[in-house]
């Protein structure tokens, strides 16, 4: 008999559950509850592998089912051995979770369609390679079996990793006739830090920092993440005041990255005046930032147990009033923009992807509304003073680069009115309070809607509190994929302005 | 076109008037550290208690290196809080040892010796190479090209190839899965030829200092011949440590 709905484990955003009382299930079970779970509108916001504790390398999987709807985060646990079904058939949105589990420990999804390296990276435990490579070499990246088309007329394109730009490194290979891209596959991994097996036996002194960089353009939604974590481990309630100026930093990173992606396409279109409007306003955005905290990216305001800086009236007022001298610039260069009718020209239709591609591959933030997929963790799961002030969230139709920057031109109004809101409705009182020890077995979760998308951060304790695994999912890992989707049938000539227009995160990928 | 023309009057002329007026940088910001008070005889606190090993007492007097430090907002190294950040954004310089700081005065970037200043002092491009890191600082770069900044008017361009550079222009701490791309990028660049470290990673790894997936900055694998520090730089601090090798400052 199937499980039903009222066995798994259900967490709040910023919850924890205590790690007894998540029942193991045989693999088939967890398989079977997973996918059930999906077909009822669910999604796989984590699915990650935990070793276990002591001396013997077994691991167990854990499955984090986001439950939109009700506001729930389903966890499901199974232990597995060197290999188990892959379910990325029947369910494309685990297909990367699987290939970076079996990348990290060693472990094969059997009948994965797709099973290949995601980062390049020695194995994490075990002496296992799944792919063969030595264990005593550190593996080159970008070495793998890139899928082909052959026949006559069929080339191959190759970009990468050091791109014309600056820009962080990626590789990627299309599969053309002519100047129509059959297939792009992206390959990554030149970025990575390791930064999740930094964490184990965390929290550590120099974690924050990694944290706050884990992609320094998210830097307030991944930092603010780990501080929900580590405050739902540690039972900290966190100030009303901190959290209104973590959702003002929030907003501000929105915004400053929101107006840079439209410049980008811009400049990338060749419409000049807002390009070059939007390369300012992105500053004016991040000088705000730095208003609050020092740092033009957030770094150092946000903090477990509430925020380092407050802001006084003055200051709230300089923000404030400075919003407001902002706001007719910014709308003015983006509508200069989408009233360009050679600029609609280049955007509509441009890298469309299906809402059914976007919801089977799990897309997240910008890339899945845009498809008209709602989805939004300020409006689905929301904490802090999103409960009592989000309530708009945006989706478009189309699905093209057109519905991506649109968009964000519609989020770039809804968050000056929310900071607005926000920064004159402040409320007193503290704005940090002391954090605890954590929680000795525990999980907690923690989503934050980042500019990009929803950025998802698990922590699991042992039995003495530290870290036994730290699980960061950044929105690029979903959607890069949908980049690769939007490609196909495209000119290969209008890779840039599709690869803009999803705007994505090498080292939030790669971590 | 009509709305294009209004829409620039609307937006004003915002080049900066750098180098010849001092940016205007905002209360908070961090920049080159000030010590208060002196260090209890036998303290090294700090040499424990700074994750990055930013600190030091050398001679009784405390050492940051600010190649490796991060700025923090909470830096919680000197238990006596003698560490205060001030609003000095100019931190370049040319040799690692420089950014050993104890408060005396700063050794500012010095200019390239003359055969390479005579070559790239009106004229230098730079190809760009992101190594790792966060990405901040590559934005903090990219950001030079925008009209605030326009470094374009310095007559130093980032290029797309490294064979039209003279040079490159590294940040982050170098993963391994870049070390190869960054050695034959400079190889591709013909010389003679100048190496730039932006950043903590850049410079000596940064957040990432502890990883055995990265090098710990540049300087392991290349000659560099100008530093510059910050986690992120401030944009002025970049520009200011380019201006600086080229004797324009
Ligand atoms: S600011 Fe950070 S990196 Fe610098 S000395 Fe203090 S703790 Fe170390
Ligand atoms: S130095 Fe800091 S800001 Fe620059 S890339 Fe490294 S982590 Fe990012």
């Amino acid at each position: 008999m199937m499980k039903n709905d009222l066995e798994a484990q259900l967490l709040k955003n910023g919850g924890t559950v205590d790690l007894t009382l998540v029942e193991s299930l045989g693999y088939d079970e967890f398989s079977r509850c997973l996918l059930a779970e999906v077909k009822a509108g669910g999604r796989v916001a984590a699915l990650f592998g935990v070793p276990g504790e002591g001396k013997n390398e077994s691991l167990e999987l854990f499955a984090l089912i986001a439950r939109d709807r009700s506001a729930q985060i389903a966890v499901y646990r199974t232990e597995v051995g060197a290999s188990f079904p892959s379910l990325a058939l029947s369910c494309p949105q685990v297909h990367l979770f699987e290939r970076e589990i079996a990348e990290q420990y060693g472990v094969t999804p059997t009948d994965h369609p797709w099973l290949k390296p995601v980062r390049f990276h020695r194995v994490w435990q075990g002496e296992t390679d799944v792919w063969g490579r030595p264990l005593d070499t550190h593996p080159r990246p970008g070495d793998m079996e890139f899928y082909r088309v052959e026949g006559e007329g069929v080339h191959e394109v190759a970009v990468g990793p050091v791109h014309a730009g600056i820009i962080e490194p990626g590789h990627f290979r299309f599969q053309c006739y002519g100047e129509k891209v059959m297939h792009l596959e992206i390959s990554l991994g030149y970025q990575h830090r390791g930064i999740e097996p930094m964490l184990l036996a965390g929290p550590h002194p120099f974690t924050m920092a990694q944290m706050e960089t884990t992609a320094g353009d998210t830097t307030i939604g991944h930092g603010l993440a780990y501080c929900q974590v580590i405050e739902a481990l540690s039972g900290c309630v966190v100030p009303e005041r901190a959290q209104s100026i973590r959702a003002m930093a929030l907003e501000l990173e929105r915004l400053a990255n929101h107006v840079g992606d439209i410049g980008a396409l811009a400049g990338d279109i060749g419409f000049l005046p807002t390009a070059s409007f939007c390369g300012r306003l992105r500053g004016d955005y991040l000088n705000l930032s730095a208003a609050l905290c020092g740092s033009r990216f957030g770094r150092g305001l946000v903090r477990p147990g509430g925020v380092l800086f407050d802001l006084d009236v003055t200051l709230t007022n300089t923000v404030l009033t400075r919003i407001d001298e902002i706001e007719g610039n910014t709308l003015g260069a983006l509508n200069l923009f989408f009233d360009e009718p050679s600029v609609l020209g280049r955007l509509e239709g441009a890298g469309r992807v299906s809402r059914s591609v976007a919801e089977d591959l799990g897309l997240v933030g910008v890339a899945a509304k845009a498809c008209g997929v709602p989805r939004d963790s300020r409006f689905f799961h929301p904490t802090g003073v999103y409960r009592q002030l989000f309530d708009e969230m945006i989706t478009e139709e189309t699905g093209d680069a057109m519905a991506r920057a649109h968009l964000r031109l519609r989020e770039i109004v809804v968050s000056i009115d929310l900071l607005r809101r926000i920064g004159t409705s402040l409320p007193a009182g503290p704005v940090k309070v002391p954090v605890g020890p954590l929680k000795a077995n525990t999980l907690a979760v923690s989503l934050v809607e980042g500019w990009r998308g929803e950025v998802v951060h698990v922590g699991i304790t042992d039995a003495g509190g530290r870290l036994r695994r730290y699980k960061i999912v950044d929105p690029s890992f979903h959607n890069w994929s949908g980049l690769a989707m939007a490609l196909r049938d495209e000119q290969i000539s209008d890779f840039p302005l599709c690869n803009k227009s999803f705007g994505l995160s090498y080292c939030g990928f790669d971590l | 076109m009509w709305r294009v023309i209004s829409e620039r009057f609307q937006q004003g002329f915002r080049t900066g008037k750098f180098p010849l007026e001092e940016p205007k940088l905002p209360p908070r910001f961090r920049g080159l550290p000030r010590f208060d008070g002196e260090c209890p005889s036998g303290c090294r606190a700090c040499e424990q208690l700074c994750p990055f090993g930013a600190c030091a007492v050398r001679e009784g007097k405390m050492v940051i290196d600010l190649g490796r430090c991060l700025f923090c907002a909470d830096c919680p190294a000197c238990p006596q809080g003698r560490i205060t950040f001030g609003n000095d954004y100019r931190l370049a310089v040319r040799r690692r040892q420089d950014l050993l700081y104890s408060g005396a005065a700063y050794p500012l970037a010095e200019p390239l010796e003359p055969a390479r200043l005579k070559l790239f002092g009106r004229s230098l491009k730079l190809r760009q190479v992101s190594a790792g890191g966060c990405n901040a600082c590559e934005a903090d770069c990219n950001v030079l090209g925008t009209l605030v900044f326009d470094l374009g008017r310095f007559g130093i361009q980032f290029v797309a190839s490294p064979r039209h550079a003279d040079g490159i222009l590294l940040t982050g701490p170098v993963t391994e899965n870049m070390r190869s791309a960054v050695l034959d990028t400079y190889e591709a660049v013909p010389g003679p030829k100048v190496v730039i470290a932006v950043g903590a990673c850049g410079v000596n790894g940064g957040p990432f200092i502890h990883s055995s997936e990265t090098n710990q900055g540049l300087d392991t694998l290349l000659p560099v011949d100008l530093y510059i520090p910050g986690c992120p730089p401030q944009p002025y601090t970049i520009l200011d440590g380019l201006l600086r090798l080229l004797g324009r400052r």
